[in-house]
């Protein structure tokens, strides 16, 4: 049997765009999200949430919510276990607030009863008594000596004596020589940003049904971009055994990174545990806001020097990002992703993870990037403002290429971002006519994508047809790649596949569906599954024949023999093979398990026109056109939706979401109304590109997509804007108001 | 608190059900009636997703009462096809990727099936607008204005 190993560029099923399979569900109302479940006995749980943004417990007194009718249990902290690990402690800790409460929304003890009526009564019969601390929402106040501490003890190794105990570790990359390096320099630009913590704004809100006997036996249900993670933490928290801990993922209304953690299902199961009862617990939007992960907020320094003909000579970057209450590591990945873009000889980023007292925060697409290379691109842009360069020129002088030594370490493979360049300079958007307030810009943007663990089973029915079982839940059409990659391998049609998402028991344990990592690892894992099937019935197939199983090759969803030596036999198609399989040793599958690398970085490439209303300070988005390395694009249509999507929830990013936090560190704005997300009528139609430079680490080329989209938004917006108006803002969202007051001071 | 006891009409079919007095329309279809196509988004008006028509009027049912379904009639996602064929909207909406999570669709389809009754012919921007209360989070929009307008044209042809 002989198998084409090497990167294929030649597709039949790769590359369409066919009908995802979960379709006519979700286009009925028939898909089952996390909250459209019930079970027989239901009781319905309730959270009692801390209006205060830092306070001490004294007390806690849960008698009268459990002695009203109708209450079936009540849970706090006491009810769950006690982890070993400080990451599970933490976790739990954001479940059921212990000792403290960290911020505002910070849940302090649960429900469940009857119905909802019940429920909410009961909260109100929770006695709890606060000592009110004082509190600190600011990145830079609460890296100050003198701020008020959010949790003592909790900095790593990493952290300089002296420094504030909400500093929880440092990280530093680069290479070079700094002072060297800007001593060439013919310009330098130094500037301090900040952004604004923003919520991944998932329409469908966390929601879980738990069932938990006293004898440690589980299910749960929830929406999850990992099952398998859910599992763990769980069993962590609950002090339960994973095997005994059924996790079920639903159809997930969108997650972006904010639900690859546990918020409710801890609790819920608690709850169940006590009760004896399943127990449906669904997060109001307003609890979403408050106490599920937003991203961080951050305060940068950049320092870019630049010869007369664009050439960087010296780039350093400071980024502070706090992350809410809890020690977090997000600035490692900020600081690594900052100068990806480009070739430097001296470079420097330097990175301080910072506590307050706002909630946990949790990943969100490329999380750490976008604020980071928004201040690099910002100070990139300011450089060939003032040196009278062309921006993409300059950027493509200075562009990280296959043999770069990237800023953060490794040397760069085949990357595509010079392709990605050259393709946004030749596109017509580049060269078209601006009007008056009128402003183009640009952004490089970038993601180090992941592969990670990562089980497929792929079963051959006795019909020929395939079914394909993985572990990741599909949050935008993955189903449908999986299948595609089946289909191709094994020469059937798409529509011979069926692909399930299944739960923690039916398949080992795969990494949470993060770091653009389903297609590129679940497809690399479903290709090499196919590919063991092959070998079963090509040998199958030598046995009938009576010929060495290495005479017989793969084509077209048929054993042929491999040539004329070979012997002269008719092709066995996938089904005549699967009809008789009982007779030539059993049912015939393929699974492969793996811990992917080669995930193959992205990067991307966005171009934005604005206009700034002079009399309001309003951006209007124009035209906006985004150019991507797919490596290969399995659905285009569905690459296009991750460039699309990331591309808007950037500019949401940039002109109007943000935690807006009062003097009390109360949050000021927990609602799609006050926090803004942006509409179809906010918005023009969003162009793609996709580029495809195959990425050497997948059979198929494949790299991740769902990530680099939201990062170059940010930058290439202010850089828009500062051309439509000549003033170069600093700070994240550019809120009609902060850029009027900017322009009449101009 | 008194119970309502309320008989409407859902997608052509006889319903009828009891309700408490601050009982939300979303409530009870999805609590109450087993329709969980529409979805809770906010709760609060801001996100579309629990969008369906009441008379013939696009609203967000979670800012209905129960109560307010006394002798109406009603529409939801789950009664958009016919059978099992689908309405152009969800047919183009598959073919086109207009969706990722889907979890905004249900809404998305009903509100846009509301424009299509009224106004055959909407420009981009007439489906932007009528749109705009309705939150994507997932496609950026490109790809459901895009599919309204197909599905549209389609519509105008038959
Ligand atoms: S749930 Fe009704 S508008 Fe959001
Ligand atoms: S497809 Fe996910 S919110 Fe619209």
């Amino acid at each position: 049997m002989a198998l084409d190993t090497s990167n294929k560029r030649e597709f039949k099923v790769v590359g369409t765009r066919v009908q995802r399979p979960d379709g006519i569900d979700k286009v009925t109302g028939k898909a089952m999200y996390g909250a459209d479940v019930t079970a027989p006995g239901m009781l319905i749980g309730r959270i009692l949430r801390s209006p205060h943004a830092h306070a001490r417990i004294v007390s806690l007194d849960t008698s009268a919510a459990e002695a009203l009718k109708g209450v079936k249990a009540v849970v706090t902290t006491a009810d769950l276990s006690t982890p070993e690990d400080d990451y599970f402690a933490d976790i739990r800790d954001n479940c059921l607030a212990r000792e403290k409460v960290l911020y505002d929304g910070h849940a302090v003890a649960a429900v469940a009863a009857t119905n909802k009526h019940v429920a909410k009564e009961a909260l109100k019969l929770i006695k709890v008594e606060y000592e009110i601390l004082s509190h600190v929402t600011d990145v830079d106040e609460a890296m100050k000596a003198d701020a008020p501490i959010v949790q003592e003890g909790r900095a790593d190794e990493s952290v300089h004596e002296g420094w504030s105990q909400n500093v929880t570790s440092h990280f530093e990359f680069g290479h070079g020589d700094l002072e060297a390096g800007f001593a060439k320099a013919d310009k330098i630009v130094e500037r301090t940003f900040k952004t604004a913590a923003t919520h991944q704004g998932y329409i469908e809100p966390h929601a879980c049904l738990a069932s938990l006997g006293t004898d440690g036996r589980g299910e749960l249900w929830c929406c999850t971009q990992g099952q398998f993670l859910v599992r763990t933490k769980c069993a962590e928290i609950l002090g339960i055994e994973a095997s005994q801990l059924r996790v079920t993922a639903s159809e997930i209304g969108g997650g972006f990174g904010g639900k690859t953690t546990v918020f409710i299902e801890p609790v819920a199961l608690a709850l169940s545990r006590k009760a004896g009862r399943p127990v449906k617990l669904v997060m109001s939007r307003e609890e979403v806001f408050r106490a599920s992960g937003p991203t961080v907020s951050s305060s940068i320094d950049v320092k870019i020097g630049m010869t007369k003909d664009g050439r960087i000579t010296a780039g350093q970057a400071k980024l502070r990002y706090q992350g809410g209450a809890f020690p977090n590591g997000t600035v490692e990945f900020g600081s690594q992703a900052a100068f990806a873009a480009y070739d430097l000889e001296a470079v420097q980023t330097l990175g301080w993870n910072v506590m307050t007292n706002r909630p946990k925060e949790i990943s969100y697409r490329a999380p750490g990037a976008p604020m980071a290379i928004y201040a690099v691109e910002s100070v990139v842009d300011e450089l060939c403002q003032e040196l009278s360069l062309d921006p993409l020129e300059t950027r493509l002088k200075n562009a990280a290429r296959k043999g770069t030594l990237s800023s953060y370490g490794p040397t760069f493979n085949d990357i595509g971002l010079v392709a990605t360049l050259e393709a946004a300079k030749t596109h017509p958007h580049y060269s078209a006519p601006l009007g008056k307030n009128q402003g183009r810009g640009l952004s490089c943007g970038f993601w180090f994508n992941f592969g990670g663990n990562t089980c497929v089973s792929l079963n051959l029915n006795s019909d020929g047809t395939v079914g394909v079982v993985e572990g990741n839940p599909d949050i935008g059409g993955s189903r449908a790649s999986i299948s595609m990659m089946a289909a191709e391998e094994l020469g059937i049609p798409y529509e011979k596949v069926r692909t399930v998402i299944t739960d923690t028991n039916s398949l080992g344990y795969n990494d949470v569906t993060d770091g653009s990592r389903v297609t590129f690892a679940v497809g690399l894992a479903t290709i090499e599954a196919a590919r063991a099937a092959i070998k079963i019935m090509c040998s199958r197939v030598a046995k009938i024949w009576g010929i060495d199983e290495e005479a017989v090759v793969w084509e077209d969803g048929c054993a042929k023999p491999s040539g004329p030596n070979a012997g002269e036999f008719p092709p066995m198609t996938i089904a005549e093979i699967a009809a008789i399989a009982d007779n030539t040793g059993g049912p015939i599958a393929g699974h492969h398990e793996v811990n992917a690398d080669g995930a193959g970085v992205s990067f991307g490439v966005h171009i934005v026109d604005t206009e700034v209303d002079p009399e309001t300070g309003a951006t209007k988005i124009l035209r906006y056109t985004v150019f991507q390395d797919a490596g290969k694009a399995v659905h285009p249509d569905y690459v296009e939706g991750q460039m699309q999507g990331g591309a808007v929830q950037g500019i949401g990013w940039a002109l109007n979401e943000e935690y807006i936090y009062g003097e009390d560190g109360r949050l000021q704005n927990p609602g799609f109304l006050d926090y803004r997300i942006p509409v179809a009528s906010d918005l023009p139609p969003i162009d793609t590109v996709i580029l495809e430079i195959p990425n050497p680490g997948h059979p198929y080329g494949v790299r991740g997509v769902g990530e680099t989209s939201i990062v170059p938004p940010l930058a290439a917006i202010s850089n828009a804007v500062s051309r439509a108006t000549g003033v170069r803002m600093t700070e994240l969202p550019m809120s009609p108001p902060k850029l009027l007051k900017a322009m009449s001071e101009r | 608190m008194k119970n309502f006891h309320v008989s409407t009409t859902i997608n052509g079919d006889d319903a009828e059900f009891i309700c408490t007095p601050d009982e939300t329309l979303l409530d009870v279809l999805r609590n109450r009636l087993g329709l969980t196509g529409a979805k809770e988004g906010c709760g609060t008006g801001d996100c579309g997703a629990c969008s369906v028509t009441l008379n013939g009027r696009l609203v967000c049912s979670c800012l209905v009462l129960g109560a307010e379904a006394e002798g109406a009639e009603i529409e939801t996602i789950e009664g958009m096809a016919d059978g099992d064929d689908l309405h152009p909207l969800q047919r183009v909406f598959i073919d086109k990727a207009a969706l990722q999570c889907g979890v905004c669709t249900p809404g998305i389809l009903v509100a846009a099936r509301s424009l299509l009754e009224k106004n055959p012919e909407p420009t981009d921007e007439e489906i932007r607008y009528w749109l705009a209360g309705n939150l994507c989070r997932c496609t950026g929009y490109d790809k459901i204005i895009k599919a309204v307008q197909i599905a549209a044209a389609e519509m105008r042809s038959v």
